[in-house]
């Protein structure tokens, strides 16, 4: 009696640039275990933030303070930069509140929902790594539980106009980064990857190839039907994610001989919640911090339940 | 007309039509042979520039750092070149080349792309090394989208900023206005790179120079992608017969395009079916071995799948896009039958 059942768990959204806007909407589309308390921005003036009183949610402009005021935020998705993220996340984490860097600065563990989320459930701080690598290590992570990936290739092709100037000034950080992300978390023992920006008109739709080097004798198909499933697995949550014709096995002169290689192609349609559909390379990015939020928020339900 | 800077790119352009099997050997040999000719500038890298050799634009056969170590050593006069393209090599390959003892970077980007090589002109510059921007795919844009490109490159350090053909699908007015355009626009040098897939290497590459460019390439043999390039030694011929002293030695450089590169050739560089559809369709030269390739693998005519690719406007680096193309005319194919 009198006793309220905690059914949702409060989220902030910090940044109100184009992909706090569609992660904004992304939540507010979707009956799942958060609700969306604050959109923090720093330009009084924003867009963002005009969209977000329009849909009835409360804002700011006074950026982090905001959010580090309300005891009640327990998931805080940063969509601002990199340098800013280092600044925010001492002060989120001393606070309890779970940052869900969606920017480069990598503080935390990569997380990809299908493949390691459960690992880092207790984490304070986790990197949803590039929109190349929320694509493709799944797929590696999909070959590698069958048959151990020697080395793996990914190439991640999007429009120009999806691509940010923080992108363009620093492409380094996006190659090393995704790389990093397909041996740790796809867990190839070696890669590379390589992003490409296509400025066809009408803009094309994000795809992704994935060459994997297998040393070893493997099961074909025992192989292609993991990918199959973790596509499915994934469009659960990003309903555009989806192969490009069946994989297929192609023979390959490389460094270490003549080998069989997956090659698993990719397209990522977006939702269109408020980028175009084209920009699948921007909707995985708010796609995967929706999943991975809910996710989160779920396991902190589920954590209170227990413990009352 | 000025007397043009020759670069010979037979060391990189050259090496997709080897298949990424130069050895130091050969290396040491053909830049012997350039450098004693006079050459001024020779590129050696993969032919999709540094840390290249990937599954996509396949792999080297020797570490190209070693190559260009070997080139770097051999050359007395030559200055060395490698090629860079942003996103297959980063600013440790740039370094690591620059270590090595090369002079000069040119920064390669698809015509419309410029804005990501800051971070990497900013790094060639401060390493000392001479900058080169390669607007690559240029005929998929007219003069003034490129002048806005090429200025975006001088903003950031470019010493000289290339018209390049790498479809070879420009015709000479396409070239004359485009290098002309740059020329007027920028205050740096202005290059042109041609490919022959309509025959026109030669003839392109000389009305850029009407057009007033500054350096132009070649390769021995036409030693490249694809449909190959203009010549070295073609063009150091016409160039004497136009009364435009290089001061480069002819006969040198015939006996080792004759003697040394012609047998290196896998298949002759020729106009054939595949290479004019490419060229046609405005596809990049690098992905030919590639469409030969998934043509055959997936029983589909290599000119079908370039003129799809044209279509769809292929980048440089896009080789993935081959299987995919392949893939779905096999597909249609079949149910047809």
């Amino acid at each position: 009696m009198g006793c309220k059942v905690l059914s949702k768990v409060k989220a902030a959204i910090l940044g109100s640039g184009n992909i706090g806007t569609d992660l904004m909407y992304k939540i507010l589309k979707n009956e799942g275990n958060m609700e969306l308390a604050l959109v923090a921005g720093i330009d009084p003036n924003s867009e963002g933030l005009a969209r977000a009183q329009a849909k009835g949610i409360r804002t700011s402009h006074h950026g982090l303070d905001a959010i580090l005021e309300d005891s009640e935020i327990k998931i805080v998705f940063d969509a601002t930069s990199a340098k800013a993220h280092k600044l925010n996340a001492p002060s989120l984490r001393e606070q309890g509140k779970l940052a869900i860097d969606m920017t480069p600065a990598a503080i935390g563990p990569f997380v990809v929902p299908t493949v390691n989320l459960k690992e880092h459930i207790e984490s304070m701080n986790v990197n949803l790594i590039s929109c190349g690598g929320q694509a493709t290590t799944p797929l590696v992570y999909a070959v590698n539980r069958v048959a151990s990936v020697h080395y793996a290739e990914v190439i991640t092709t999007a429009a120009s106009v999806s691509i940010g100037p923080g992108t363009r000034q620093n492409v380094d950080e996006f190659v090393q980064t995704t790389a990093n992300a397909v041996q740790q978390v796809g867990g190839a023992k070696l890669a590379r990857a390589i992003p490409v920006f296509n400025p066809a008109e009408p803009p094309i739709n994000m795809t992704n190839s994935v060459y994997a080097v297998i040393k070893e004798e493997f099961d074909e198909e025992a192989v292609i039907a993991s990918i199959q499933s973790i596509v499915a697995e994934i469009s659960s949550y990003i309903p555009g994610y989806r192969l490009k014709g069946i994989p297929f096995i192609d023979y390959r002169d490389t460094p270490w001989g003549r080998l069989p290689t997956v090659v698993i192609m990719n397209e990522v349609v977006g939702d269109g919640d408020f980028f175009p559909t084209y920009a699948g390379n921007l909707d995985i990015m708010t796609a995967s911090a929706y999943k991975v939020g809910d996710l989160y928020a779920a396991h902190f339900l589920g954590t209170k339940e227990v413990s009352r | 007309m000025k007397i043009p800077r020759l670069t010979d790119t037979t060391l990189r352009d050259g090496d997709h039509a080897v298949s990424h099997s130069y050895t130091p050997e050969m290396v040491r040999t053909i830049v012997q042979n350039l450098d004693e000719a006079g050459v001024p500038v020779i590129e050696v890298s993969h032919g999709s520039g540094l840390n290249g050799s990937t599954i996509q634009q396949g792999f080297s056969k020797y570490s190209e750092f070693d190559l260009i170590k070997v080139a770097v050593e051999t050359a007395k006069q030559a200055k060395i070149a490698s090629l860079f393209v942003p996103g297959i090599g980063t600013s440790n390959e740039l370094r690591q080349a620059a270590e090595l003892g090369i002079s000069i970077l040119r920064i390669a980007v698809h015509c419309t792309e410029a804005d990501v090589t800051e971070q990497y002109f900013r790094l060639a510059k401060e390493l000392g090394l001479e900058a080169v921007g390669f607007l690559m795919m240029s005929h998929t844009q007219p003069a003034n989208v490129l002048v806005e490109q090429a200025k975006l490159m001088e903003s950031y350090g470019a010493d000289c900023v290339y018209v390049v053909d790498s479809a070879g699908a420009l015709v000479q007015s396409g070239v004359r206005e485009r290098v002309s355009a740059l020329k007027e626009a920028l205050s740096i040098e202005v290059g042109f790179h041609a490919h022959n897939n309509l025959g026109l290497a030669i003839g392109n590459t000389i009305t850029a120079l009407e057009a007033g460019a500054d350096q132009i390439d070649g390769t021995l043999r036409g030693l490249g992608a694809g449909a190959g390039n203009a010549p070295t030694e073609v063009l150091v011929a016409v160039l004497n017969k136009m009364n435009l002293d290089t001061g480069i030695n002819l006969s040198i450089l015939m006996d080792v395009a004759e003697e040394v590169v012609a047998p290196l050739m896998q298949t002759p560089i020729v106009i054939d079916r595949d290479n004019l559809s490419s060229g046609y369709a405005g596809v990049y030269n690098s992905f030919l071995l590639h469409v030969r390739h998934a043509a055959e693998k997936f029983g589909v005519r290599a000119s079908e799948i370039m003129e799809e690719l044209g279509k769809r406007k292929a980048v440089a680096g896009q080789e993935d896009w081959i299987l995919d193309v392949a893939v779905e005319l096999a597909e249609k194919k079949a149910l047809k039958v």
